[in-house]
């Protein structure tokens, strides 16, 4: 019967979209960092080739783990980063090409709330002032209008009008919240980015503030962008869901499809990741090993291959067991980290002089990894000829040897999105295409 | 709750390793007196893992370093609080060291009795000061523990180790005693905190010295309390990092925090608490600052030490997910006071107190609908004697008494020690009853609680 319900539910939205405009067209939108100047060396890949929409009067919900570039994508569609290539198209026009005035006059309709509403508000300004800056910026009406206009918004979000007068230290998180929301709101904006707004929150003042921005999308017909970690609400928040690593958007498509039947890999494991508020949940969870790698340095390939629990495997090594795949992708981190990591002065003379540096413990590193395992002979033979390039602090040839022997098309080529279900959702894996197996097949296998 | 009886030196094995007892700590400003800790009582037992749940300003934090004896002033611990660690070991080693401030309390027995001491320091002492149902349970080991042998001359300011039981007279002939946290001063406290009580903090950055590399830190620790050095000191760091799973250690060993990446510093952290070997381990919101993947890694690494190393882990956190992810037993905390504890399962399936439940509901994804159940209002500043409900103002079940009454806990399933503190309880009663029942319980008077004694 519920069931029934939801699905009815998923339906309409997804009809009603349909029929709804693009608020906001995202092609190949890319923010670099620190590439500019004669000394740029290699950039930062903060957002790395996105594409996407945003529809008017939905909320599209951002995850992603920290680092994976989701307040940079925010913070580029409001042009308070500037792009690197690609465009923004709002409304039909391409914001990142605009400036000086034109800059000015667009950014009316787009706003932000940040996440912690400590840092976000001037402890020197009243509430009324903090409210109302952005009209005196806008120069919007007479004094006596915009006093009218900043108690009107106080009322809005739940708090009172004698706050006016009040200072940000005499309220607590929750309502600093509200005042953050306020300002935003003073402008009538259409869009707006919603970066982390709960995360600082407690529980229960969470789901007040949750409440609130759900109550003021239907009021006034926005439409957010909505930047979370928390992925519990943006499951109760958000129409569409778009899944962020690495600066690539892995998956993207509505919410209930997406967290009920993941399609992508990555999706999989972030969903199993959460820890659920039910101590008989028996969930079969799927850890990722390792951190994600270094935005400066991304992988080859897929961005996400280096973490993979549904890595395509070389049919070759295809029997080789669960636990020596961690070793090898274990192995393989840490050759990447030693590549990397800079060798002092000092490490460079021992090394010279053949004395124990922190860099000549491989053999050690390998036994650890692999010492309690029984390795096939074919495979022990090529870890042996990999150690001993690192024996020798040849990273970068020991490296080239276990991307060639263990690698496979996830190393190799970089995935195209595919479309998984009716709705259009999209998915950034090799897996997709006809020659594998599903990633979620290859899943419940492995694990 | 255990009654001391005489046949108290059988049952030393039953002890928990930690068990605390009405424990208050109060911060004296010039404006108010803030009772961050308000009389909570919880035990673990060893490779139990026990949980502390509540909002920010719950006390949560404040219970943890109340043990791990960090609370600094204005912050003081109050007469007739207790927290006694039984592992047998250390106290044993504590009395061979320590002997100059050992009280024998099974030789005291014979000397005193209870409940004259109790009338000569109070007429209106509560049980409820000693965490006893009755009057007639109060033990001796209970006032000395709680701090008032002081005044009556039976023991000394700086006496903290207390043997109940012991079939000769050395040192490991004790069969059963134990150690006062609270009363730690100098170096007992250092050679407990640190070496058998270790808490791992929310921000592995703030706990790890930027100007030292990682292995330094954790020799440090070596050095200090197992007294290993130079290679050896180098080895065992490099051993404790690959047990808390980081790959290539014999580098790492020699990095700065600053080279690791969260969750190795959390890690990493991690092995620096385990360097001494710890029996307890206190974890304050680790996981809080890190991502889902890498929270799903180093709550993972947490069970398969406890599994190892048979450690009590006292876990705290304000995410009810984690809670009933990694706890056997959860405590729920609200503004100073434990409102309700119940083992895990009870706990979620059937939640009791209505600040639990409305915690529970509160957490987006749960349930359907569409809109988010909330509690009005906010967590208040415990800064006055808890005589009434603190939770009654923004309660939505409060009726008149709930101002009037303070709760007691009291037993509300027939599942083993699910308490809450709460008038609607005990629910067979009518609700004049129940009320009448809390009100008899809290009788005699609070005591302490009402003065605000400092220790």
């Amino acid at each position: 019967m519920s069931q029934n319900l939801v699905e009815s539910g998923a339906e309409v939205s997804s009809d009603r979209r349909r029929e709804r405009e693009k608020l906001v067209e995202i092609r190949n939108l890319k923010t670099y960092y620190g590439e500019s100047g004669l000394f740029g060396g290699r950039p930062v890949k903060a957002v790395d080739g996105v594409s996407f929409d945003i529809f008017n009067g939905e909320t599209l919900g951002l995850v992603g783990e920290s680092g994976c570039g989701k307040t940079t994508l925010g913070r580029t569609l409001l042009q308070l980063e500037d792009a690197t290539g690609g465009e923004v198209r709002y409304d039909g026009t391409d914001i990142t090409e605009l400036s000086g005035d034109e800059l000015y006059q667009w950014r009316r309709n787009a706003q932000m709330v940040f996440q912690d509403p400590d840092s976000s508000l001037n402890d020197r300004m009243t509430v009324g002032e903090i409210v109302r800056e952005p009209l005196d910026v806008y120069e919007w009406g007479t004094p006596q209008e915009c006093r009218e206009h900043v108690k009107e918004l106080l009322d809005i979000v739940g708090l009172r009008p004698e706050h006016y007068y009040r200072y940000p230290h005499q309220f607590s998180g929750g309502q600093r919240q509200r005042i953050g929301i306020a300002r935003t709101l003073a402008l009538e904006p259409d869009f707006m980015v919603l970066d982390e707004p709960v995360s600082a929150l407690d529980v229960s003042v969470q789901a007040e503030i949750i409440n609130l921005l759900e109550d003021l999308q239907e009021e006034f017909g926005l439409t957010y962008l909505f930047i979370a970690h928390d992925l519990s609400v943006v499951q109760h928040i958000c129409d569409r869901v778009a899944v962020m690593y690495l600066g690539n958007i892995m998956e993207i498509g509505p919410t209930d499809e997406l967290f009920n039947n993941p399609a992508n890999p990555y999706t999989h494991s972030l969903l199993s990741a959460i820890p659920k508020p039910d101590p008989t949940a028996t969930a079969d969870r799927i850890t990722l090993h390792g951190t994600p790698p270094n935005p400066r340095y991304p992988p080859n390939g897929c961005p996400f291959n280096t973490r993979c629990p549904a890595r395509i495997r070389p049919p070759e090594y295809e029997q080789l067991d669960d636990e020596i795949w961690m070793g090898i992708n274990t192995l393989r981190d840490v050759l990447l980290e030693r590549q990397r990591a800079d060798r002092s002065l000092r490490e460079r003379i021992r090394e010279r002089l053949g004395r124990q540096t922190r860099f000549a413990s491989v053999d050690e590193t390998y036994d650890d990894l692999f010492g309690h395992l029984n390795i096939p002979q074919d495979a022990a033979s090529v870890l042996d000829e990999i150690v001993d390039y690192a024996a020798d602090n040849d990273e970068d040839q020991a490296l080239a040897v276990l991307t060639e022997e263990f690698g496979s098309v996830c190393e190799k080529e970089s995935p195209e999105y595919s479309t998984v279900s009716e709705t259009g959702r999209q998915s950034f894996c090799h897996r997709h295409s006809e020659e594998h197996a599903r990633p979620s097949e290859v899943l419940d296998e492995r694990y | 709750m255990s009654i001391e009886t005489t046949t108290q030196d059988q049952r030393s094995n039953e002890k928990p390793l930690i068990d605390v007892r009405n424990l208050q700590t109060a911060f004296f400003t010039d404006k108010e007196t803030i009772r961050a800790v308000d009389g909570i009582s919880v035990n673990i037992d060893a490779g139990e893992t026990v949980g502390i749940v509540g909002e920010s300003g719950s006390g949560k934090s404040v219970t943890a370093r109340s043990i791990m004896g960090l609370v600094e002033k204005p912050g003081q611990i109050l007469k007739g609080s207790s927290a006694r660690f039984h592992q047998l070991e250390t106290v044993k080693a504590y009395a061979s060291e320590f002997s100059d401030h050992t009280v024998e309390v099974s030789q005291l027995r014979d000397q005193h009795n209870p409940q004259d001491l109790l009338d000569r320091i109070q007429s209106d002492i509560s049980p409820e000061t000693f965490d006893r149902d009755n009057r007639s349970d109060i033990t001796l080991t209970d006032i000395l523990a709680a701090g008032y042998g002081d005044k009556l001359g039976i023991t000394s300011e700086r006496d903290c180790v207390f043997i109940t039981g012991r079939s000769g007279n050395r040192p490991e002939n004790i069969t059963s005693g134990f150690i006062e946290l609270t009363r730690l001063e100098g170096e007992m406290q250092r050679k407990m905190r640190g070496g058998r009580i270790t808490m791992v903090f929310q921000d592995p950055l703030t706990s790890l010295n930027p100007v030292f590399t990682v292995g330094n830190q954790i020799k440090e620790a070596l050095d200090l309390h197992r007294g290993l050095t130079g290679e050896e000191a180098t080895r065992e760091a490099v051993e404790l990092l690959e047990a808390v799973g980081i790959p290539d250690a014999g580098r790492r060993v020699d990095e700065y925090p600053h080279q690791f990446s969260g969750g190795m510093r959390q890690r990493a952290v991690i092995a620096m608490a385990l360097a001494c070997e710890p029996e307890l381990l206190i974890c304050d919101e680790p996981t809080t600052a890190l991502d889902v993947t890498i929270q799903a890694q180093i709550l993972e690494l947490l069970e398969e030490i406890q599994e190892e190393r048979d450690i009590g882990i006292m876990f705290i956190t304000h995410d009810m997910g984690v809670i009933a992810e990694v706890s056997d037993r959860v405590n729920v905390m609200y503004a100073g006071e434990v409102i309700e504890k119940a083992d895990v399962i009870s706990l979620f399936e059937n939640p009791k107190h209505p600040y639990t439940r409305g915690l529970l509901q509160s957490i987006p994804g749960g349930q359907g609908g569409d809109r988010l159940q909330t509690i009005e209002g906010n967590v208040p500043t415990p800064n006055e004697p808890a005589d009434y409900c603190r939770f009654a103002q923004r309660c939505p079940k409060a009726f008149d008494a709930c101002d009037v009454v303070h709760p007691k806990h009291v037993e509300v399933s027939e599942q083993n020690d699910h308490t809450a503190a709460c008038l609607l309880y005990p629910e067979e009663k009518s609700q004049a009853g129940a009320v009448s029942l809390h009100r008899e319980k809290g009788k005699a008077g609070d005591g302490d609680r009402m003065r605000g004694e400092k220790q």
